[in-house]
């Protein structure tokens, strides 16, 4: 395996050799110059060792788990990030899939639950003083979660080596910039922001769950933010608030979800004055590259003249081999879609029209609403336990809000009782108050079209066709 | 039912389904403060599509997104027309 070179060891020294330790890391209610952060926790209880422990870190504040990783990097052996919208249910799967021997977070929910794991220790609101020894360092691997197949996460593990980009150290123009993201920092999108940030020793605004669009914009406006980054959705929504204008950044760029036309132009147009760049990137693959020619799709000449990712274009879909790749998954249920040459799968299928590379939506069938990864699988399983449901198939439909949106086809038993014989309307309501019960919002589907069949193909399974 | 009609028996529907507490409708309220979020808003743009037929997020590539309840009902009856 290819090993990043002159890793930095851990983040607490790769912050402390960036040197602009008086740039600060802005939260929802607090903030912290890196400084500060390097020299200070935000666990409560300090007692406890956590050297070579594996950590699961579940906040609701994106402040509290940054200080943490700074905390934590290179003293424990694993740190798990768990985000705020997953649903808490999962966690004792994660925590056993990750052997983990610590749980710190700042909900009472999750504290109170049983969880499995040994020790809890609270966060604090703020930052205070505490010297950790330092003197030996361990490379941590970090876990970040993504959406699976089974209902249940996947694990992949990568290390700051894996999420760094060593180009960063170079940048000369980060002493006046201030990163923010729409992201939550324990996403992908938004741990390599953030990483951008503390390793280029710039200011950052971190966004919260809990704060509406036009606080946020209002509060990034109000901090100055230079650079800042989010979902062609999050730009959307961030395009229809009346505080759009709060902010005047520099520097936009979208990923994780297909980027169109429409969006570029629109936020060019709100933003005269920014370089509006998009970027293709995914928990597994890490980054693969920046497009900086205001035009959706990218140019085949980014394939091959990338000293640092390897890609190349298989049976229709990119793959990407470089030292951002995550190295595996943790657990047994998911195989890591890595093939013996190294090259990830990112199962993002490609088109090439008229000299240039387009998006065109994934293998699998994985439907991407705002940035929210929905199986059509799972979903098609809540459906299919309704009593009055024969058969059901889930599809994408495009949407110019949130990128796609779930849409059903079912077939209703059919029932000599006529228990179900209702108005298609009302047991369509029917169906979807069932699943708004089962599942996530963003995996509920929008419509719900009774049909008298579907297609079954030589496979024996459902021939799906994306709308 | 004619454009505004429909778009506020949707934004009410919409609400509904999702638990959300809707604003009153009225033409200067934000977008962004009427209790919706941009999961909501992406289904009632697909159930608009049905009924009255017209896309106007998709069907012009540098429309300015509507701020305002006001905008957005202008939006689609400029679009219908």
């Amino acid at each position: 395996m290819k090993m990043p070179q002159n890793n930095p060891p851990s983040l607490w020294s790769a912050i402390t050799a960036a040197g602009n330790l008086s740039c600060i890391l802005v939260g929802l209610d607090t903030k912290a110059s890196w400084d500060e952060l390097l020299q200070g926790s935000i666990r409560a209880d300090r007692s406890s060792d956590l050297r070579g422990q594996s950590v699961l870190l579940a906040t609701t504040d994106q402040f509290r788990a940054s200080a943490a990783l700074i905390e934590l990097d290179g003293i424990a052996r694993r740190i798990v990030l768990y985000p705020p919208d997953l649903s808490p249910e999962h966690l004792p799967y994660v925590a056993m899939t990750a052997e983990a021997d610590m749980l710190v977070t700042d909900r009472p929910e999750i504290a109170s639950m049983d969880h499995g794991i040994g020790r809890v220790t609270q966060c604090g609101r703020c930052i205070s003083p505490a010297k950790l020894e330092r003197a030996s360092q361990i490379e941590t691997e970090w876990i970040l979660l993504t959406s699976g197949t089974t209902g249940h996460p996947k694990l992949a593990a990568h290390t700051l080596g894996s999420l760094a980009d060593s180009a960063w150290h170079k940048d000369p123009s980060s002493a006046s910039t201030i990163w923010s993201t729409f992201y939550d920092m324990r996403r992908y999108g938004g741990l390599h922001i953030f990483l951008h940030a503390a390793l280029t020793g710039t200011s950052m605004v971190l966004s919260s769950a809990q704060e509406p669009t036009a606080d946020f914009l209002e509060r990034a406006g109000a901090n100055g933010v230079t650079h800042i980054s989010g979902t062609p959705s999050h730009w959307r929504r961030a395009l229809m608030s009346p505080f759009a204008d709060r902010i005047a950044p520099e520097y936009i760029r979208m990923s994780g979800e297909i980027v169109d036309q429409a969006i570029l132009n629109q936020v060019q147009a709100q933003y005269p004055q920014a370089s509006v760049a998009h970027t293709f990137a995914s928990t597994e693959a890490g980054v693969g590259f920046y497009v900086n020619d205001g035009l959706m799709g990218f140019p085949p000449e980014l394939l091959r003249n990338n000293p640092k990712v390897d890609m190349k274009v298989e049976d229709g879909t990119l793959k990407i081999r470089s030292t951002r790749t995550a190295f595996r998954y943790l657990g047994t249920e998911n195989k890591f879609p890595k093939d013996a040459e190294g090259f990830v799968d990112t199962g993002d299928t490609v088109e090439l029209r008229n000299g240039r590379y387009y998006f065109t939506g994934r293998r699998d069938g994985i439907i991407n609403v705002g940035g929210f990864k929905v199986h059509p699988e799972e979903v098609e399983a809540t459906i299919n336990r309704h009593p009055g449901v024969a058969m059901s198939m889930v599809k994408a439909k495009k949407s110019p809000i949130t990128g796609a949106l779930v849409i059903a086809d079912v077939v209703l038993k059919s029932s000599p009782g006529k228990v179900y014989g209702g108005s298609d309307v009302a047991i369509e309501r029917e169906i979807l108050q069932f699943c708004r019960g089962e599942l996530d919002a963003h995996k509920v589907p929008a419509a719900i079209n009774i049909v008298p069949m579907l297609t079954i193909g030589e496979s024996g399974k459902l021939v799906r066709r994306n709308a | 039912m004619d454009t505004k009609s429909e778009i506020i028996a949707q934004f009410k529907q919409v609400a509904q389904e999702h638990d959300k507490q809707l604003a009153p409708l009225t033409d200067d309220l934000a977008l962004l403060d009427s209790g919706l979020d941009s999961l909501c808003f992406a289904i009632v743009v697909a159930r608009l599509e049905n009924s009255l037929g017209v896309d106007p997020f998709s069907d012009d590539e540098d429309a300015r997104f509507p701020v305002t309840f006001g905008d957005f009902i202008r939006f689609y009856e400029n679009a219908a027309k």
